[in-house]
């Protein structure tokens, strides 16, 4: 359903989504991405694999911790990368969409990285870009976030190893989380045991359940017994639109405490995908204590978005 | 006028019981009889109708011509060439055109345009409200003197019950037939989907189905407290029809349709972010679909319109919840209608009828039969003649559907209005 993500021979031109993707495909990402990781780490934090190449980041949406790993990821590489701000650009004078790509296709640019805060938005410019550019989704409303959903993947292997046995729970607003579609399709992907949602049912989408997830209502049911513990950002409009009455209240009830934490498994790791609210959705002993992986999460990034960049444009037939 | 023998055809005429093989004879624009054939009759002109049905011509409760006004989209003359090639003779204008039907002025505009088209029945429906803001009262009295067939507020919610309220008091002391979409907006919360799985799987606002229900029971109250003729416009779900059907049992003067793809497709038929499937209300899940022919067999609903709603290329290009609603679906209305048929969802006579007679009926016009002295409003169609959804093949200006490329069984070959013929099929001989 999703081949449009693949080019003639199968292997990835862009990257949407999840949904589609074989297992082999997302083994292949962490693969590349753990040949990547000690780049960061050299004197000279550079590879030629993109020299020559144009990458822009179009982000309709702020984001500071996507777009920089975005742009650390393409000049680690080598490649040249712009970033564009839409919010305050082309489109704000009544430019569309459209328009906006196909100028920056007249540029000659190799790859859109986009974010967009309308679903879908996405699927709309790869199906109508032009067909040597590849396109990578940074965030489309509601609908997937797969580079961050890969970042998670990369981490739990990292501590995991093998995703075979490992129950793992995302707690919080689900019914607006991009970052948990992707995540679940991902967990479903690479198989692991059991995938569980914990939120208060304001905060969960209808049929839920029919995404291959257990869901639970409280805390004290939903982390027992856990290996992998993924908490979503709670943002703060929702008190404001009947979803939820209180911060405080959230925290009582879907806050991850020292004392819920002991419900998971001793070596569980905690994972979040930023930024946090302290005091909100987690407490800042957890987020700061040895069970986090959250300053992890954020390094992975890096390597994940240079491998998907590389496998992408790697993947056109001509010499990169 | 000349006189007209179309020959050799299975009539149909649901209102007259009819169904068979024989000739319809037409003089003076009018049906002069069927089967029989009238004394010192002489056709001028003789349509061969052998293997064809010959049915009175299909009466649509909702087509957006978007003329006046929004004329990028479609005109009056192109949409009405769609609505003839479809065996559609008479069409229900709703009145979010620009400027909004709300005034004599806006009626008499649209009658010239017909008439300029040469297509004799478009019927506006009148706003409910001065432009359509939902708050006041329009005036029905000089809307219907100037020739409105019903009133309504189009998709535009009312701003509360109590305008409802008033609006079906004051149209029912005027004799006019509310057409009404159900809709609770706080409910429908800016959605573009079915909320189910579909729409949580990719992220997309969803629609409940009680949107429309609660909508549904409130306003069958107020059907019952104002005694107002109502009519719903495009239901789409299960209970929707439960309760309709519960309030007719009851005795209320309530009549319903569907739009012929929610009569088809399901929120499982949708291609991700393919806008052709962006509708309103939204496609719903198998289940609702079952009862929506379910309904339609057991008489709750007594009429599928086409719903047409022609777009140009933008509005249709973007992210899927960024897109206009609605499908250019004059044109596929009777090769959908057949396959109902041919699912035995309802039988053929059943499908004509919800085409012809009932809506000829909640209308109250002398139209939709093949009675002597009526207009001579007739179709006639190949029921197996293959053809397939392409610029070919198609005359609305708008070709946002999802069935683009479709290939179907059934088409129109000659539209006849007040016994002028107004469509011929031309066959490509390739």
């Amino acid at each position: 359903m999703n081949n449009f993500q693949l080019n003639k021979e199968g292997r990835l031109h862009h990257f949407i989504t999840i949904e589609g993707l074989s297992k082999e495909i997302l083994t292949e990402i962490l693969d590349t991405a753990e040949s990547f990781l000690g780049i960061s780490e050299q004197p000279v934090k550079k590879v030629p694999l993109l020299r020559g190449k144009t990458i822009v980041n179009l982000f309709f949406e702020n984001s500071t911790r996507t777009r920089t790993t975005f742009e650390l990821a393409a000049s680690r590489l080598s490649a040249d990368v712009l970033s564009i701000n839409i919010e305050t650009s082309a489109t704000s004078k009544g430019e569309s969409l459209l328009d906006t790509i196909r100028n920056l296709e007249a540029m000659h640019v190799d790859m859109f990285v986009v974010r967009h805060a309308i679903s879908g938005a996405g699927h709309f410019i790869a199906q109508n870009t032009a067909p040597h550019i590849s396109v990578i989704n940074a965030g489309d409303g509601q609908h997937a976030h797969p580079t961050q959903a890969m970042l998670d993947m990369f981490t739990i292997r990292q501590y995991k190893h093998d995703f075979k046995p490992l129950k793992v729970a995302i707690i919080g607003d689900i019914l607006h989380s991009r970052v948990a579609r992707s995540q679940i399709q991902a967990l479903k992907t690479l198989g692991v045991k059991e995938i569980r949602v914990v939120a208060p049912k304001t905060l969960l989408p209808s049929h839920v359940e029919q995404l291959g997830v257990k869901v639970f209502n409280t805390m004290e049911e939903g982390l027992d017994n856990l290996d992998v513990i993924i908490m979503v950002r709670l943002q703060k409009e929702r008190m404001t639109s009947a979803l939820l009455p209180s911060e405080r209240e959230y925290f009582k009830c879907f806050g991850l405490t020292e004392e819920r934490l002991k419900l998971a498994k001793p070596d569980a790791i905690v994972m979040h995908p930023g930024p946090i609210n302290r005091g909100v959705e987690i407490a800042s002993s957890i987020a700061d204590g040895p069970q986090s992986v959250i300053l992890q999460q954020v390094s992975n990034g890096i390597a994940v978005r240079m491998a998907i960049m590389t496998l992408t444009l790697q993947n056109k037939g001509d010499s990169v | 006028m000349s006189k007209i023998h179309i020959a050799n055809g299975r009539i149909i005429d649901p209102e007259n019981n009819i169904d068979q093989t024989g000739s319809l004879y037409i003089a003076d624009g009018k049906i002069l009889s069927a089967i029989e054939a009238p004394a010192d009759f002489t056709a001028d002109i003789t349509i061969d109708a052998t293997e064809h049905i010959v049915c009175p011509g299909f009466i649509d409760l909702s087509v957006r011509l978007r003329d006046p006004g929004l004329t990028y989209k479609g005109t009056l003359q192109s949409e009405t060439t769609a609505a003839a090639s479809a065996g559609v003779t008479s069409l229900c204008l709703p009145p979010d055109t620009r400027p909004i039907i709300d005034s004599q002025a806006a009626i008499e505009l649209i009658y010239d345009k017909a008439e300029k088209a040469n297509y004799r029945h478009v019927y506006p429906i009148a706003a409910l409200t001065p432009q359509l803001r939902g708050i006041e009262l329009s005036s029905m009295a000089a809307l219907k003197q100037a020739g409105c067939i019903a009133v309504s507020n189009a998709t535009v919610p009312l701003a509360n019950l109590l305008v409802l309220r008033r609006a079906m008091e004051y149209a029912s002391s005027h004799d006019l037939l509310v057409m009404h979409h159900p809709v609770e907006p706080a409910l429908e919360n800016k959605g573009c989907a079915h909320e189910g799985f579909f729409s949580t799987h990719y992220g997309l606002p969803g629609i409940p189905e009680a949107s429309e229900s609660i909508a549904v029971a409130q306003c069958l109250e107020l059907a019952k407290l104002t005694d107002c003729k109502l009519h719903f416009s495009q239901i789409s779900c299960k209970s929707a029809v439960i309760k309709i059907q519960q309030a007719q049992k009851y005795g209320l003067d309530i009549s319903a349709d569907v739009a012929i793809h929610q009569l088809h497709l399901t929120e499982n038929d949708i291609e991700p972010f393919n806008s052709s499937y962006h509708v309103l209300p939204p496609f719903r899940t198998a289940k609702d679909r079952q009862m929506l022919r379910k309904g339609l067999a057991n008489g709750t609903i007594k009429v599928i319109c086409s719903d047409h709603q022609p777009h140009d290329l933008d509005a249709k290009l973007g992210a899927f919840p960024e897109t206009e609603p609605g499908i250019s679906s004059l044109e596929t209305l009777l090769p959908l209608m057949l396959s109902l048929v041919n699912d035995k969802a309802i039988n053929l006579t059943q499908g004509i009828a919800c085409l012809t007679q009932n809506p000829a009926e909640i209308l109250g016009l002398p139209l939709g039969a093949l009675s002597p002295g009526l207009d001579a409003d007739i179709c006639i169609f190949n029921p197996d003649l293959s053809w397939t959804v392409n610029p070919q093949n198609w005359n609305s200006a708008g070709q946002n559907t999802p069935f683009w490329g479709t290939t179907f069984k059934g088409r129109v070959t000659h539209t006849l209005q007040s016994g002028k013929i107004i469509y011929t099929l031309k066959l490509n001989t390739s």
